[in-house]
């Protein structure tokens, strides 16, 4: 690591302030960005710690919906009685991240912005576009067994890491930034991006955005989350899967589908989602849905299973919400 | 590739204030610094131990604010007036914690290098399942879990042990649970420690 | 049970055991290693002046600054002594610093430049670089033959010929290598992470061309090594050069990161077994040919199919070794180095075998059960391996296994339970060891032994008290320390049979001098089994053992959990019920992760292991492992040592793996020959 200064905000406006010029990076738990400083892949001039601003609570709005605070603590989140009661998926993607020590040092807001665990991107010592624009990508045509099979390009195969991510995705969730021209609101979905030709960047906030909350609208269905790993715990997803699905009279009203570890960014499942709505909750429909948002797959050499995995687990998460196993 | 940046610039220090178990100990540390190296290096409490670094293994555990937390990843001039217990702090005088004394008759441990971030993995847990936090095998995340043995595992799964003494951590945590009257103690006199 | 509980025990659950870099020394700096980035080439130039510029950097060294060393066996120690670069990750340049910020921050500050080439990485059955080495690890051949196995083969009722793979794994103890290097008026003491304190101060004077009476390695607790720390490594050597030019003590630990390039792996193997048996399953034929790599600094050749030669009764065999020095880190120990891969293809050879033949696993092995060591011809000093799996099957409830593949299936989870075999050599090495009496009735017990988490401590205690005839209360045995009588490295589970003939031998000589009152101060014998080690009688010696194990495979992810693992060893006489559990349960859980998830990855454009971290190279975390069970017969061989001991370190890691894919195949059909089985493997074959 370079020699850094550390400044702590208090409030917004200061870290704001404090983010301006040169290389400042915002510090919540530091479990990704202290990892990353070690490795080299990062190397701030400036640590704008914002772990006490007053964004360390959970809010209900009565009818089932939440305001996360930025600087709430994953295991807080995890903990809360109204995210497990009214969200269960997002505090079984929260508990099946990382460990629970991470989890208690973890913020909402460093999750949401956690950069892939690609193994070339953490080694300086090799190219990166996401790293190092204009590098190269070795992982395409290198090892990329746990890589990206959906939304990828020429210059980069990376999966985005967070659990939590997904789940909100599927949740409908918003995120609340303060930037240089003040408050805005931006669904979720539109602050992840596909990598396109511009792979440094994960999402769309702008230099010196500071992420204040998460908002998660009622969802009124049951919901769960489904990790695959390597091993049985303590480990990235191969493929993951945030679902909720509404069932009356044995037709799909609404349902959410989104998963994990198949792109760089966390990934609705808008075409699965289409071919629910109104179908019969069968495991027909199931995998008729699986197939419509794989038919768009293009797996790599080294990690086609994905596809086959992606496609199981779907069908499986809607069968268990739909029968209620 | 040349993708660090040259940099000579000089180190930054600032002054902070640690509370180890117990001991207020005041000192300017590197900007850079980790509680882990500030406990190790500046400190001389070796307990916590540096396994990788990168919080992949827990062998740095220690508990910060009643919590535990990776010390690696934790920079120490982000935590001025923390109040931090290593394993050098659990024990009470010379009487050993209920988990210690149970980590030792277990025989939960081998090489011992992870042995402190198992024990304060392991003393923190136990507070959390007091505070009825679930985890992802508590089968309705929703409802109170039960401190079962699939739930100690999963809660200790930020604590390598190569050794493999896994069996007998988890037979620990369930006797010190028993003892400290934590739930799912029922299942702590079921497992016999040794076979032969 | 009769079991001593760890003697360290307490110093290790208050954080008070010391480990290698945490011994307290005055004024140490700090020192971080920096590692080639190209897979082969040479080093034209090491720029240094940024690293130096830093305020608080003490030196820098490599190879254009190094002192020159003394060359030793082992290229990996000749630390800096050449521009040449064998494999991505050696070390080239280190620096010292006053704190280990500005050590770190100083190492990514050198330049190195190179001038590469691209490196030859990929291990494969036809590379034209292999080569027959003189003989492989332990000293074994590379090749047997008997009769003519060929032939057999094609002659026989039911063949097998199958290719099995392992990749390279890595060791990866918990404490990194580490030194704590101190000189003090010419001398050198070392406080090391190491599997043998007698070893590294050997290697130190011999590369320091020091008078051995200089030089120290203090080693009281070793955070785990599994054979990675049975060497002196590189960190030794560069803590102990840069601690001299720096005029300061210094603390050197790799970091995890790099342990992957600079502590030695098990090799990959790929691995070809043919068995001919007849219509009942008795073997006519057994072909084991392995293909292995090592690096070019140094030949370390496994000794893959060794076991083979060990395990069953057929009239034509051979076993192979072929080697190919690749431009890799270098490989080394890792847990049963051979058996531990060996018997992963031939234990899942047979299991194919049996499923061909229409044979009960267990009753296969049954039948091809040697009178004799069946290439040596040596008679056992025993062997009970029958025992083991008719005891297993007891236990784990064989009997109502249905054969048929796929036959169990609860919802969308498919369960299945297999069986393998498990033998480790019991070897002995010459030791020496003193023995004190104290006028206050205690005793001291020296050897400079290593505990590194095996329970040596404790053991070699239990057999001073026994030996002594007195309470393991009254002893305490002082290990690792080089000043300590020379002592064998911890490895090839030899340890307590090896030092602990040393220790019982010290405490009989001590023995008469106890029927006189102990003089003020004190009264020591001491005792060399050198020339007991070379007397010994000529017998086969092994401990066995059968793995049993319940796999549940969910057919949706492929995700394969394992409820039951049973482990059942005839290990002759066992010392300590406690930490031998222990061990035995530490190598089948090892063994899960070889199974399951341990798989270091090879990247071929680069040259390096990819996955160098733990988050990456996957060992087993709590909630991988479940019910493990290791249970013991009582064993009597009066052929081994004074306490009638086998090794045990080892043996609970091989066949494991094996064991999990034969549960694999009962449970789903599918046959992996690939290690590990995970779920990228596995789900496209469900």
């Amino acid at each position: 690591m370079r020699p850094f200064t550390y400044e702590r905000a208090e409030t917004a406006d200061e870290a704001l302030a404090l983010h301006a010029g040169g290389d400042v990076h915002y510090l919540g738990g530091g479990t990704n960005l202290v990892d990353l400083m070690r490795l080299g892949v990062a190397r701030p001039e400036r640590l704008v710690d914002v772990t006490r601003l007053p964004f360390d609570r959970i809010e209900t709005t009565g009818d089932g919906g939440l305001v996360i605070g930025a600087a709430v603590r994953n295991s807080d989140l995890a903990a809360d009685r109204a995210v497990r009661e009214h969200h269960p998926a997002l505090a079984q993607a929260v508990l099946s991240g990382a460990s629970g020590q991470i989890r208690n040092q973890a913020t909402v807001g460093g999750n949401l912005l956690q950069r892939t665990r690609c193994s070339y991107f953490q080694n300086v010592t090799k190219p990166c576009n996401k790293r190092e624009p204009g590098s190269g990508c070795p992982a395409r045509d290198g090892e990329h067994h746990n890589h990206a099979i959906l939304g990828h390009t020429a210059n980069c195969v990376a999966t985005h890491p967070s659990d939590m991510a997904v789940a909100l995705l599927a949740l409908d969730a918003s995120v609340r930034i303060r930037g240089r021209a003040g408050e805005r609101v931006i669904r979720l979905n539109d602050f992840y991006r596909l990598p396109g030709d511009d792979p440094a960047r994960d999402t769309t906030l702008e230099p010196g955005d500071l992420v204040t909350a998460v908002e998660v609208p009622p969802l009124g269905m049951p919901s769960r989350y489904r990790k695959v790993r390597e091993r049985a715990s303590f480990a990235f997803a191969l493929v993951s899967i945030a679902a909720a699905l509404d069932v009356e009279d044995g037709t799909i009203r609404g349902c959410r589908v989104a998963l994990g570890g198949v792109a760089h960014r966390p990934w609705r499942a808008r075409r699965a989602e289409e071919a629910l709505r109104g179908a019969p909750a069968t495991e027909t429909s199931y995998l008729r849905a699986a197939h419509a948002e794989m038919e768009n797959a293009h797996p790599l050499r080294g990690n086609r299973y994905k596809v086959q995995l992606a496609t199981n687990l779907i069908v499986r998460t809607l069968s268990g919400l739909g029968d209620g196993s | 590739m040349d993708s660090v940046n040259i940099s000579g610039d000089p180190p930054v220090t600032a002054e902070i204030t640690l509370v180890v178990n117990g001991t207020e100990h005041r000192l300017a540390v590197d900007t850079r610094a980790s509680l882990l190296d500030v406990l190790r290096e500046r400190l001389g409490l070796t307990g916590s131990k540096k396994g990788c670094d990168h919080g992949q293994c827990g062998a740095c555990t220690i508990i910060v604010g009643g919590r535990r937390a990776n010390g690696c990843l934790a920079l120490a001039v982000a935590h001025d007036g923390a109040e931090i217990v290593t394993v050098e702090g659990l024990a009470d005088g010379g009487e050993l914690s209920p988990l210690q004394a149970a980590f030792v008759e277990r025989d939960a441990f081998q090489c011992g290098y992870c042995t402190p971030g198992q024990l304060c993995a392991a003393t923190a847990l136990l507070d959390e399942a007091e505070r009825g936090w679930p985890s992802v095998v508590t089968a309705d995340v929703a409802a109170e879990p039960e401190l079962d043995e699939d739930e100690i595992r999963e809660r200790l799964s930020g604590n390598i042990c190569r050794c493999g003494a896994y069996v007998n951590i988890v037979a620990a945590v369930q006797d010190a649970a028993a003892r400290q009257g934590v739930a799912g103690r029922d299942e702590a006199d079921a497992r016999q420690g040794v076979a032969g | 049970m009769n079991g001593l509980e760890r003697v360290e025990a307490r110093d290790k659950v208050t954080g008070t055991a010391r480990y290698a870099v945490e011994h307290p020394v005055e004024g140490a700096a700090y020192a971080v290693a920096v590692q080639a980035t190209v897979g082969r080439g040479e080093i034209e130039s090491v720029d240094t002046a940024a690293a130096l510029a830093l305020p608080s950097v003490l030196t820098v060294l490599s190879c254009e600054n190094a002192p020159e060393l003394r060359p030793v066996d082992d290229g990996e120690l000749a630390v800096f002594q050449s521009r040449t670069v064998a494999y991505r990750g050696q070390l080239v340049a280190a620096v010292v610093a006053e704190t280990p910020e500005a050590a770190q921050e100083a190492a990514a500050l050198v330049r190195v430049r190179y001038t590469s080439g691209s490196p030859d990485v990929r291990l494969r059955p036809d590379h034209p670089g292999l080569y027959m080495p003189d003989e492989v690890n332990a000293s074994f051949p590379t090749e047997s033959a008997i009769g003519d196995p060929e032939s057999a083969l094609t002659r026989a009722a039911v063949q097998i010929d199958a290719t099995y793979s392992t990749p390279a794994e890595h060791n990866n103890p918990m404490e990194p290598h580490a030194t704590l290097a101190v000189w003090d008026d010419g001398g050198l003491t070392v406080y090391d992470s190491n599997q043998g304190a007698s070893t590294v101060h050997a290697t130190l004077a011999e590369i320091f061309d020091l008078d051995p009476d200089r030089v120290r390695v203090v080693s009281p607790h070793v955070g785990g090594g599994f054979g990675s720390k049975g060497t002196p490594r590189p960190n030794v050597v560069l803590a102990s050069m840069l601690a001299r030019e720096a005029g300061r003590p210094v603390k050197l630990a790799f970091t995890r990161q790099q342990m992957f390039a600079t502590t030695g792996y098990r090799t990959p193997t790929i691995q070809r077994v043919r068995l001919g048996a007849d219509a009942d399953g008795r073997l006519t034929s057994i072909i084991h040919e392995a293909v292995e790599q090592s690096s070019t600094v140094r030949e370390f050749a496994e000794q893959t199919v060794a076991v083979t030669r060990v395990m069953y009764q057929a009239p034509h065999r051979r076993t192979t070794h072929r080697l190919v020095r690749l431009d890799v880190p270098s490989p080394s120990w890792m847990r049963a180095p051979g058996e531990t891969p060996g018997m992963w293809a031939l234990e899942s050879a047979m299991d194919e075998l049996a499923v061909t033949a229409g044979i009960d696993p267990i009753e296969l092995r049954v039948r091809n059960e040697p009178e004799r060591e069946p290439e040596s011809g040596l008679p056992w000093s025993s062997r009970n391996l029958v025992a083991c799996l008719r005891e297993g099957a007891e236990r784990f409830g064989w009997a109502s296994r249905d054969p048929m593949p796929c036959a169990r299936r609860e919802g969308r989870t498919l369960i299945g339970t297999g069986v393998a075999s498990a033998t480790y050599p019991a070897y002995r090495s010459p030791n020496r060891a003193t023995a004190r009496a104290e006028a206050d009735g205690t005793f001291v017990i020296r050897v400079a032994a290593a505990d590194i988490g095996t329970g040596a401590r404790t053991a070699l205690t239990m057999i001073a008290a026994d030996a002594l005839k007195t309470d393991p209360g009254r002893i305490t045995v002082e290990i690792g320390d080089s000043s300590f009588p020379r002592a064998s490295v911890a490895g090839g589970s030899s340890g307590t049979a090896g030092w602990g003939s040393a220790v019982f031998r010290a405490c009989e000589a001590l023995l008469p001098a106890l029927d006189s009152p102990v003089p003020p101060e004190g009264v020591e014998a001491s005792a060399d089994t050198a020339d007991e080690v070379k007397a010994q009688e000529k017998y086969a010696r092994h401990a066995f053992g059968a793995q049993f194990v319940e796999v549940a495979v969910d057919i949706d992810t492929g995700e394969i959990r394992v409820p039951r693992m049973l482990g059942v060893f005839a290990a002759g006489r066992i010392i300590n019920p406690v930490t031998a559990r222990s061990q035995f349960i530490g190598g089948m859980t090892m063994g899960l992760g070889m199974a399951l998830m341990e798989e270091s990855t090879m990247d071929e454009e680069f040259g390096d292991y990819l996955n160098h971290d733990l988050a990456q190279y996957h060992v087993p975390v709590n909630a991988d492992v479940r019910d493990v069970e290791a249970v013991w017969l009582d064993e009597e061989d009066p052929h081994l040592n004074p306490m009638g001991s086998k090794g045990i370190g080892e043996i609970g890691i091989v066949g494991a793996a094996a064991a999990v894919a034969n549960a694999v195949h009962h449970a789903t059909g599918v046959r992996v020959r690939d290690l590990p089985i995970t779920p990228g493997r596995l789900l496209p074959l469900l």
